[in-house]
């Protein structure tokens, strides 16, 4: 039992990590989603939390915990600081500002000395156990999950539904949107300094547009109007491209295929409690027909 | 308690607000009557901060509310319900009073992570009171349903807990018989001098008169962005620059008396 416990782990430790990292990055736009931002930053943000993280394992030496701390804490510096000028925007431009700043990150990250430019950083030690992620994961999911039983969590909610009557509701809609924006950064970041210490490498190509665009698939596919919408989103499309492996040639197009169906028929995403009560109102009613 | 001295607005040339002067006193039932498009809403906008005036002062007990961001207003004591009502349609009709208390609730980051008993006594008591408010407007048998599912007069008395749910002690109310039926009227009229006769000061616009006639105990009447009258209802209701606001003059006069002979 044990032999097959180690060999399974050896051939999917990578995939099981990247599972509870993921999730992670799922929860970090759910937050942002969660105050009404499309903010398409958080790859960004993941990138700036692996390459501190990294950079405080490989040059100082630091301890795995205040590698993961800077991980977490940079880029929620660096959101706050965009925040201020970009959150006064909404909708799509948002998106194209966060998208922007993605870029900026990416070519940046290319072109400086410490970051090991477009060589990336080699190396890394693994310090990642599944256990730190399984951690960060419930930990995020607790913070999270009291934020929303709170004035936090409903002042979020209201700036979504309506940012005027949330404003004159005595709301401050600003100093709301910077919270979410900035935990939302913290959060991606610590997913990034997690990511950074099981992978070996870390390269710029792995923080841009395409991987914006995954987690926000990630977490629209799983649902956004609750919790456990972004993990089981971040599962989907984790284990997918394994699951059709067999199908070599087809892979892609059937993972696609399969995201257009789910997006089609589940509008609201997989984990949608409001559908499910739909479904058993719809059981009560053929019962009693 | 509020007042507002030569407010003008203007959008670029169009001058909307004209050296607006009027004065809202306690404890009443004040209105603000006047033409579509005479600017009756861009006065709400300014005075809860959505706008601010090119010129002129606005003045609540004591303070001038001029630069003031909307929620800094909303937390002196002035709140506001919306001509097209703005509540929160995804939930429930407790959850939207009670985020009307929102900057009342006091608690830290500490309190709420680890469910601290001064966090769980203020979430408490904010649910009771959100009750009691629903209760005042009858919907209290409602409270866990999503607001979306409310009808449209229903709809509106929950946007009125909800204003109350700030703690002010003005509410502004935009036109708050809009659409409504008969019925429905006479039902909100009643709602509305409860809220006054539990000491809330209320100001609100209207463009149905008899609505207004009967409720305010003063009157302001706008008509392309200046006031042309200000005074008890039966002085508004003779007042002939009113009825020429309302009604238009009458140019036919001579062509009557042609007729007639």
């Amino acid at each position: 039992m044990s032999e097959f416990l180690d060999s399974f782990w050896a051939t999917y430790s990578t995939l099981v990590l990247s599972l509870g990292v993921n999730a992670l990055l799922a929860l970090s736009i759910w937050l942002t989603l969660s105050c009404g931002l499309l903010s398409l930053a958080n790859a960004a943000f993941m990138g700036i939390g692996a390459y501190a993280a990294a950079l405080l394992t490989l040059q100082v030496d630091a301890p795995f915990a205040v590698a993961l701390a800077g991980g977490a804490a940079l880029p929620a510096l660096v959101a706050l600081l965009i925040g201020i000028p970009t959150l006064r925007l909404s909708g799509v431009y948002l998106a194209m500002a966060t998208l922007g700043f993605g870029e900026v990150v990416r070519v940046a990250i290319l072109n400086m000395e410490i970051t090991g430019g477009p060589l990336g950083l080699n190396d890394i030690p693994l310090k990642t156990e599944w256990w730190h992620v399984g951690l960060a994961l419930l930990l995020v999911l607790y913070v999270l999950a009291r934020l929303r039983r709170s004035k936090i969590g409903r002042a979020f909610e209201a700036i979504k539904e309506d940012e005027i009557a949330a404003r004159l509701m005595g709301i401050d809609v600003t100093a709301s949107k910077l919270l979410a924006f900035t935990l939302g950064g913290a959060i991606a970041g610590l997913a990034g300094a997690l990511n950074a210490h099981f992978t070996f490498f870390l390269s710029p190509r792995e923080y841009g547009f395409e991987n914006a665009v995954d987690i926000l698939t990630m977490a629209v596919l799983g649902g956004t109007s609750n919790l456990a919408g972004p993990v089981v989103g971040a599962m989907i499309l984790t284990l997918l491209p394994e699951l059709l492996r067999s199908l070599k040639d087809f892979r892609l197009a059937t993972n696609g295929l399969i995201l257009v169906l789910v997006v089609l028929f589940m509008p609201k995403g997989i984990v949608d409690p409001l559908r499910w009560r739909g479904w058993q109102g719809w059981r009560v009613w053929c019962r009693n027909k | 308690m509020l007042s507002l001295s030569h407010v003008s607005k203007h959008f670029g040339g169009l001058h909307v607000l004209e050296d607006v002067s009027f004065e809202v006193p306690t404890g009443s039932i004040f209105g603000l009557i006047g033409p579509n498009g005479a600017g009756k809403t861009t006065v709400f906008n300014l005075i809860t901060g959505l706008l601010q005036p090119s010129s002129g002062s606005i003045h609540f007990a004591g303070n001038n509310l001029a630069g003031m961001p909307p929620h800094r207003i909303t937390r002196r004591g002035i709140a506001r319900t919306f001509q097209n009502i703005r509540i929160f349609r995804e939930m429930t009709l407790l959850e939207n009073v009670i985020v009307g208390m929102n900057p009342h609730l006091s608690y830290g980051v500490a309190g709420l992570l680890l469910n601290l008993p001064g966090y769980r006594r203020a979430e408490a008591r904010a649910r009771e009171r959100a009750m009691e408010l629903l209760s005042w407007m009858r919907l209290d048998g409602k409270a866990d349903l999503l607001a979306d599912n409310l009808s449209y007069g229903d709809q509106r008395k929950l946007e009125f807990a909800r204003a109350l749910a700030t703690e002010p002690k003005l509410l502004l109310l935009d036109e708050p018989v809009a659409g409504m039926n008969p019925a429905e009227k006479i039902e909100l009229m009643e709602e509305i001098r409860n809220i006054q006769a539990r000491g809330y000061s209320i100001f609100l616009i209207e463009h149905d008169m008899r609505f207004v006639m009967n409720l305010c105990e003063r009157i302001a009447v706008l008509n392309f962005g200046r006031i042309i009258a200000d005074g008890k209802p039966e002085d508004i209701r003779s007042n002939p620059a009113v009825i020429e606001a309302y009604l238009g003059r009458d140019e036919d006069e001579g062509a009557d008396a042609e007729i007639a002979a």
